[in-house]
């Protein structure tokens, strides 16, 4: 297949490498080394895409990162489709396949290009002041229409098959751009044997040494010369090298994200690669190298594809050997494009004339133009070009008006001047400065260790640029610690320097008129709605930006932002460092979200924690309910069976033989030391100075306001040693306020926290069984009832290894918690399971044990109390120690409002209807004849079917709760209404002999 | 196993360990689960430190990031007043049981698990999730911390130019299995 536009002998890449690929279906052939757009342009496409609103014909502007038009769809696979790929900035791979966005049926004949004779109806501030009658019409009409019709490109609809990593570094000196500067600032700072990070977005360092063909620095081209330091820099063990690597985000004290794009560039990636790996880079010094983009010229029908940036079409030439058209035409206000005009004349395109809007423009560039012959209308400008698919010619006139000609043309090379690149500069909040004289905003008060050199820095020329650049790296290295320098100095022979910008819109833009001159390509904002939006009162360039749109595509404004604010600082008659340059934000260019995500997705989106004896539950046929990160057996139903009968069956078996219960979950600290139990005083509202060593007791803990916090039972091992435990959700919350308060409010008292959540699995077994079920594998523990009563604890052995036994009950009835270190808590297990299933004995879940609690009325801390429920409410008061001079929030306690009647306390409800089971949450009344919205007095916190009972349970929060035992409420439903009685909150063995039993 | 151990009331139940014995390389790492060990989390004001020094054999550190060994034993410095010691083969709680000055001393022997991560992948592996610097420079062999991989904390104890031990709780082990193995995957074989 043919490149027509492919030069032979031009440009750096090799024309035996071919790779194929399509573009809408249409197959072409291409270069390795070419990107997409390139390679397009080979085949002499530069029509690309529609825009966003006006959906009009868009080519290729750029040859870079800061390309607003030529997006396209890259489709690898069914599940691989990446919308709004910058064809600039995409390597061509063999077997690519591309599509253009934003047009049906085709590219060439759009739908929706209608638009852009209605463009009246979109003008600037639109979506605001159209859409706002009638109101109805927003949600049925308008809003989905508008969904349907914005963005760009199609999201894919499958997962993402790639995967992505993520990587932290540390580096004494980060070079962000790979151009002449950062290449020099990173050999400088290389030498000196410090951490050298070097990163740049293109596939190949170089920067503007890819066009910039006249250049040579220490007697070589400069393109070879910059190949050959990345050569040095690459065999250094001190430098990492990251191409295709873009710096999005500056973040405080030298943190930068990159994203570096591993494989896109690939045709058949290796697929244990990463698509792209993020790196968070800490570096002592950053230098910024981030070079400058030229900005377009601003007039009628700017957007013509054809027409582009002026140092484009010369990277496209001189890099990738290809021509943009064959008869050119340039409109400039600065010298850059003069090159642009050079290199191609020599390359024997023919080119149509220079038109120049400087009056006297001057120097080497313009001098070696006229001596090739090309034509130079200085003083004029180019007012509108024909042609709508492609250019077709340019209208050239004199800049203050009078006759103008036309000139056949197939594509017009523009260059207003060159814009630094202060983007992460800014981000790093850096403050910028409006240079007056060459009318850039420039780094102004640095805020981060870092320093600007070259083009974003406003240095012009290649031999101050190098020159500043490498002793910046040198400067760089010695700050972060690097004691010995040895880096050659680098001399630049031979660079260009440009001359000359301006910012605006040209004659051609038309003021007051229909034409579109756009400024902002990809969102389609045109120098009139500059100008509109300072005429309907926007003064801020914020405001400016949020009304047109500007500079709010992906592209973030990079070609538009300063032509928008000259145009409304002239509009508004301000200069413009006054009305203000629009906040950098990140990311620089737009991220995946595959490389925010990384490896925290699938199995490590978040940890899943089991217990040592999950594997037994599994086996025997648990379902798992969440618990925070845990995974928790929640009932173990048998052949046959519902979650209804599984855990009507557990909760009868526990009270009737006994079960077996992994509450290994459980938060387990060990608060050791001479003031432990002046530790636990302050902490808990309990005393427990007086608690014997072997003893246990129920604590509470509150938060400073008087509200419960968390709770559990605490076993005193020794004098100085105590087991505490809380809930499970509290585990880690429990312990940082602990340990929070031991170091802010109780410094002085000798006592450590250490967590033991998991160093113990805990196999609860409850049940009048239970001592039999244990007893015959423990050693050394006296269980009797006389030698260990209820609450207490004591140190052992069980099947050999040692155990801390706890008896206690969270069920009502005898029972105890068995732990054991957690390798052993499987073992143990199946030891207490052989001996359970002697007597009967069941596994039951955390479904059976919520049941078997509330029909003791046992609270569970965030379920039946929500953060603002006290000891009181909650009827647990009697663990609070009455002489107890100082706690955790005593003196909430006393806080009137907590004193006050009419607060919410905990009750238990019975139905009328023994048979229906109450609905979690569901609100409480007291007339259930009131008119909607009624009077709620409370909510249930906690209801279930209790076979024990034979009838259902609740718990509820009610106000003046605990003087309405007795009284018939209703808990009003969308199908009925259901009468409770508000009850106690034990409902099962209200004396409590089963503990005993 | 465990079923003969539930036979008897003394004969020792099995000890089974998180992930035990699983073990396996990318080109540039080897990752392996290490065996059980004796672990105590140990908090001393300064003045128990030589007491409790003398106990362990070995000097307890009190620099920031480092850790002291001696045999089979080794004391990571996590905070100016906490040690974690980790034995592969002697009692360091019945060591400390000994000393009469004021510590903390709490067996965590099974709270962890313990991870070997080698090669020359190592460091690229566990910088793919723990934001340190683990250059030699800044994180030399014997250099230790507690700090975070991806979305879990660790005890990270550098072993060997090119090797590390990573500690876990041992919930979290199946996590940080997970994660090294698919770190270990991007360190470029």
């Amino acid at each position: 297949m043919t490149q027509p536009f492919r030069i032979a002998g031009a440009g750096r890449l090799t024309p035996a490498k071919t790779a194929r690929f399509t573009f809408d279906g249409k197959h072409f052939s291409g270069l390795a080394g070419d990107t997409l757009a390139s390679a397009l342009l080979a085949n002499g496409v530069h029509l690309t895409g529609r825009s966003f609103k006006y959906h009009r014909p868009r080519g290729i502007l750029s040859a870079g990162a800061e390309e607003p038009n030529a997006l396209v769809g890259i489709e690898r696979d069914a599940a691989r489709k990446t919308p709004n790929v910058r064809a600039t900035v995409q390597e061509l791979y063999d077997g690519l396949a591309a599509v253009s966005q934003n047009r049906w049926p085709s590219l060439n004949f759009d739908v929706g290009a209608v638009n852009d004779f209605a463009s009246p109806l979109f003008s600037a501030g639109f979506y605001y002041k159209t859409f706002m009658w009638p109101k109805a019409a927003w949600k049925s009409f308008y809003e989905p229409k508008i969904r349907a019709a914005a963005g760009l490109g199609v999201a894919p609809d499958q997962p993402d098959p790639d995967h992505y990593a993520s990587r932290f570094a540390h580096c004494e000196v980060l070079v962000l751009g790979g151009g002449a500067a950062g290449l020099a600032a990173a050999l400088a700072a290389a030498e000196s044997g410090v951490r050298v990070i070097l990163a740049d977005e293109q596939a190949e360092f170089g920067g503007a040494l890819r066009y910039e063909v006249g250049a040579k620095v220490d007697g070589m081209d400069g393109w070879a010369w910059a190949q050959g330091a990345v050569a040095k820099l690459a065999a250094m063990d001190n430098v990492r090298l990251l191409p295709r690597t873009t710096a999005f985000g500056y973040y405080a004290q030298n943190f930068v994200g990159l994203t570096e794009r591993v494989t896109d560039h690939l045709a058949r990636p290796d697929r244990h690669a990463p698509r792209e790996r993020l790196w968070q880079v800490r570096a002592r010094r950053v230098v910024l190298a981030t070079g400058a983009i030229e900005r377009h010229m601003v007039f009628a029908d700017n957007d013509r594809p054809g027409v582009m940036l002026a140092s484009a079409a010369r990277a496209y030439l001189n890099h990738y050997g290809v021509t943009v058209g064959r008869q050119v035409g340039v409109y400039t206000a600065n010298d850059s494009a003069y090159y642009a005009a050079i290199d191609l004349k020599k390359a024997g395109v023919s080119i149509a004339g220079i038109v120049d809007l400087r009056d006297n423009p001057g120097g080497p560039a313009v001098d070696e133009a006229r001596a090739l012959g090309i034509e130079v209308n200085h003083g004029r400008a180019v007012t509108k070009v024909g042609g709508k698919l492609r250019v077709s010619s340019m209208t050239i006139e004199p800049k203050n008006g009078g006759g103008g000609r036309t000139v056949a043309i197939d594509a017009l090379l523009t260059s207003s001047g060159w814009t630094p690149s202060i983007h992460l500069f800014s981000q790093s909040r850096g403050k910028v400065a409006f240079d007056e004289a060459t009318k850039r905003f420039l780094p102004g008060t640095y805020a981060q260790e870092c320093v600007s050199v070259g083009a974003c820095n406003g240095t012009d020329g290649l031999e101050a640029t190098v020159a500043e650049a490498f002793v910046a790296g040198e400067k760089a290295a010695k700050e972060s610690g690097a004691k010995r320098f040895k880096a050659q100095k680098i001399k630049v022979d031979a660079g260009e320097t440009w001359a000359g910008s301006m910012l605006g819109s040209g004659p051609g833009a038309g003021a007051g008129t229909t034409v579109k001159a756009f400024i902002d390509f990809q969102n389609d904002v045109t120098a009139k709605d500059i100008r509109q939006a300072v005429h309907e009162g926007m003064r801020s360039i914020e405001h400016v930006k949020r009304f047109t749109t500007n500079g709010m595509a992906t592209d973030q404004g990079k070609t538009s932002n300063m032509h928008g604010l000259a145009i409304a600082a002239e509009t508004l008659g301000k200069p413009i460092p006054e009305v203000g340059l629009t906040t950098f934000r990140a990311p620089y260019t737009p991220v995946t979200f595959g490389s925010i995500v990384g490896h925290a997705k699938g199995k490590l989106f978040d940890p899943t924690r089991r217990t040592a004896i999950h594997p037994w539950a599994e086996k025997h046929g648990a379902v798992f309910e969440d618990v925070g990160q845990w995974k928790r057996a929640w009932y173990f139903p048998r052949a046959g069976e519902d979650m209804h009968a599984a855990v009507n069956r557990e909760c009868v078996t526990v009270r009737q033989a006994a079960g077996l219960f992994d509450a290994s979950t459980l938060g387990k600290i060990e608060v050791v030391g001479p003031d432990a139990a002046k530790f636990m005083e302050l902490l808990y509202t309990n005393p427990w100075e007086k608690l014997d060593a072997g003893r246990c007791r129920y604590g509470i803990m509150l938060r400073e306001d008087g509200f419960i916090y968390d709770d559990g039972v605490v076993g005193r091992l020794a004098p100085d040693r105590f087991h505490v435990t809380t809930t499970t959700g509290g585990a880690a919350r429990v312990m940082n306020m602990m340990e929070d308060y031991l170091q802010t409010e109780f410094p002085h008292l000798n006592v450590w926290l250490t967590s033991i959540s998991e160093q113990w699995a805990v196999i609860a077994v409850q049940g009048p069984k239970s001592r039999d079920i244990i007893a015959p594998l423990v050693e050394g523990i006296d269980m009797s009832d006389e030698a260990m009563p209820h609450m207490s604890v004591r140190e052992g052995k069980i099947c050999g290894v040692p155990t801390r036994l706890f008896r206690m009950s969270f069920t009502g009835d005898r029972g105890f918690e068995v732990n054991v270190p957690a390798d052993y808590g499987e073992a143990v297990w199946e030891a207490l399971w052989a001996e359970g299933r002697k007597h009967g004995a069941c596994a039951y879940g955390t479904e059976a044990m919520h049941v078997l609690r509330a029909e003791k009325g046992y609270i569970i801390v965030g379920q039946d109390t929500d953060g603002t429920v006290t000891p009181a409410d909650a009827s647990v008061d009697w663990a609070i120690g009455k002489k107890k001079k100082d706690f955790v929030g005593i003196r909430g306690l006393t806080r009137p409002d907590l004193l006050a009647p009419g607060r919410k306390q905990l009750v238990g409800l019975k139905t009328r209807d023994p048979k229906i089971v109450l609905e979690e949450g569901a609100q409480i009344v007291a007339d259930p004849k009131q008119k909607v919205p009624m009077t709620m007095i409370g909510h249930v916190t906690s209801s279930y079917w209790s076979e024990n009972c034979g009838h259902s349970i609740a718990l509820a929060l009610v106000v003046d709760g605990k003087s309405r035992h007795g009284e018939t409420l209703y808990v009003p439903m969308p199908d009925r209404t259901i009468e409770v009685e508000v009850t106690g909150m034990v409902f099962y063995d209200p004396k409590g002999e089963r503990l005993n039993g | 196993m465990a079923k003969a151990a539930a036979k008897v009331s003394s004969g020792g139940a099995a000890r089974k360990s998180a992930l035990a014995g699983r073990e396996f390389h990318t080109g540039a790492v080897r990752l392996a689960v290490l065996p059980p060990a004796e672990r105590i989390s140990l908090r001393a004001p300064a003045g128990s430190v030589a007491a409790l020094s003398k106990a362990l054999g070995l000097d307890l550190p009190t620099k920031p990031k480092a850790s002291a060994s001696n045999g089979g034993r080794t004391a990571l410095w996590l905070g100016p007043d906490e040690w974690l010691v980790i034995d592969q083969t002697g009692d360091p709680l019945a060591n400390c049981s000994e000393v009469k000055d004021l510590h903390s001393a709490v067996g965590v022997s099974h709270r962890n698990v313990a991870f070997s991560v080698s090669g020359a992948g190592a460091e690229a592996t566990l910088n793919a999730g723990c934001p340190q610097d683990l250059s030699l420079e800044a994180f030399p062999v014997g250099a230790c911390s507690r700090t975070i991989l991806g979305k879990v904390e660790i005890v990270l104890l550098r072993t060997g130019e090119d090797a590390f031990r990573v500690e876990c709780w041992r919930s979290f082990s199946d996590y940080v299995h997970d994660f090294l193995v698919e770190a270990a995957a991007d360190t470029g074989g």
